[in-house]
């Protein structure tokens, strides 16, 4: 199955999103947020993944002669972290501020007063 | 009902998009042989940049104006969630006189008094060893930061309030920030191209190695660890030390 970790990339980004239109809590919205982006690393790291490869990190035991893993894809993936991080810490900021203006966490409710 | 519909519709959309997102999967290199220049990629920064650690190589010195903008983002974000933590501060201060240390269990108190030591050790291992092996600022950082949750779980929110960890934690990270920009400055002013590579390499396997990929993953651990420093002590004064102002 050369395609399976593809799908599980697919399969994440699928049900955050369905977890992000059918949430009735801010918070949850968020995790959910954040499990459709955690797609990405899987897509991420399977596209730079070598059978049998090194971690690209030359040791004494490790020659730079040897066969790597993609080392491009996985400071991107760093990147990915980092950014999914920040955004969590805002909307989470954000869901306190909505919380505390309209009394409640359920999106739906928060529409109906706002009109 | 909008909410039946909306499920409904939501539901034919992300179907939809899986199943051509697996279909164009099938065009992507197969799983296990990536493209050639992983191993190029290695070589050469080693070679080149004398630095064993490749994805920090390429984080800091191929990578490195993106990086400067990730961590722009870090420092943004931080300062974002802290003006909309702190916005309506002392507009409602409950009447919530809790001791919250009294009610932590001896067990954590304990656990996390014992453990704040070794963990600002290995945060401080991981920032500067990041160009060596697994690690780097970004997650060193994050372990440094940790530290400050241990003593909160220790109990110390009094203690965490008295030595006011925000102005310090504000000042780490732009200090930080201001060490990634300036080390950018540097390659402009002494070879001509921002981010350039302008120390020593050195020798690979040696902690004064790679150039300026040790110096900027150091002002990275600062960066993150009074950001996210930064987060955790809003979020915590915002849930626990409300009370006490």
């Amino acid at each position: 199955m050369t395609v399976l970790p593809y799908i599980v990339a697919v399969w994440l980004l699928a049900i955050g999103m369905w977890g992000v239109v059918t949430s009735r809590h801010l918070v949850h919205m968020v995790l959910c947020l954040s499990v459709a982006q955690s797609s990405t690393y899987v897509l991420l790291l399977a596209v730079g993944y070598r059978t049998g490869g090194n971690a690209p990190i030359v040791t004494t035991t490790v020659p730079p002669s040897s066969h790597f893993v993609d080392p491009v894809v996985q400071a991107l993936t760093l990147t990915d972290v980092v950014v999914e991080a920040t955004v969590v810490a805002v909307l989470l900021a954000l869901t306190v501020q909505a919380h505390k203006r309209f009394g409640t966490a359920d999106p739906d409710e928060m529409g109906e007063i706002s009109g | 009902m909008r909410r039946r519909a909306r499920r409904t519709l939501a539901a034919v959309a992300i179907v939809a998009l899986a199943g051509l997102l697996v279909w164009a999967s099938t065009e992507l290199t197969p799983f296990g042989t990536p493209a050639g220049h992983a191993d190029a990629v290695t070589r050469t920064l080693e070679h080149d940049r004398q630095v064993a650690n490749a994805v920090n190589g390429v984080t800091y010195d191929l990578r490195g104006l993106d990086t400067l903008g990730e961590e722009l983002i870090l420092f943004i974000a931080a300062l974002g969630s802290a003006v909309l933590l702190r916005h309506r501060r002392g507009e409602e201060v409950e009447e919530q006189e809790t001791e919250v240390g009294a009610q932590t269990p001896d067990a954590l108190r304990v656990a996390g008094a014992v453990l704040v030591g070794p963990l600002v050790v290995l945060g401080v291992y991981v920032v500067t060893h990041g160009h060596l092996g697994p690690g780097g600022g970004f997650q060193g950082g994050i372990i440094l930061a940790s530290g400050l949750l241990f003593v909160y779980a220790a109990g110390q929110v009094l203690a965490l309030e008295r030595v006011e960890p925000i102005a310090l934690v504000e000042v780490a990270e732009s200090t930080g920030a201001l060490a990634y920009a300036l080390v950018a400055v540097g390659g402009l002013v002494f070879s001509g191209v921002a981010l350039f590579n302008f120390l020593p390499f050195g020798t690979t396997g040696q902690l004064l190695s790679s150039g300026t990929i040790v110096v900027l993953s150091v002002a990275v651990g600062v960066e993150v660890t009074g950001a996210v420093a930064l987060i955790l002590t809003e979020f915590l004064d915002q849930t626990l030390l409300r009370g006490s102002e």
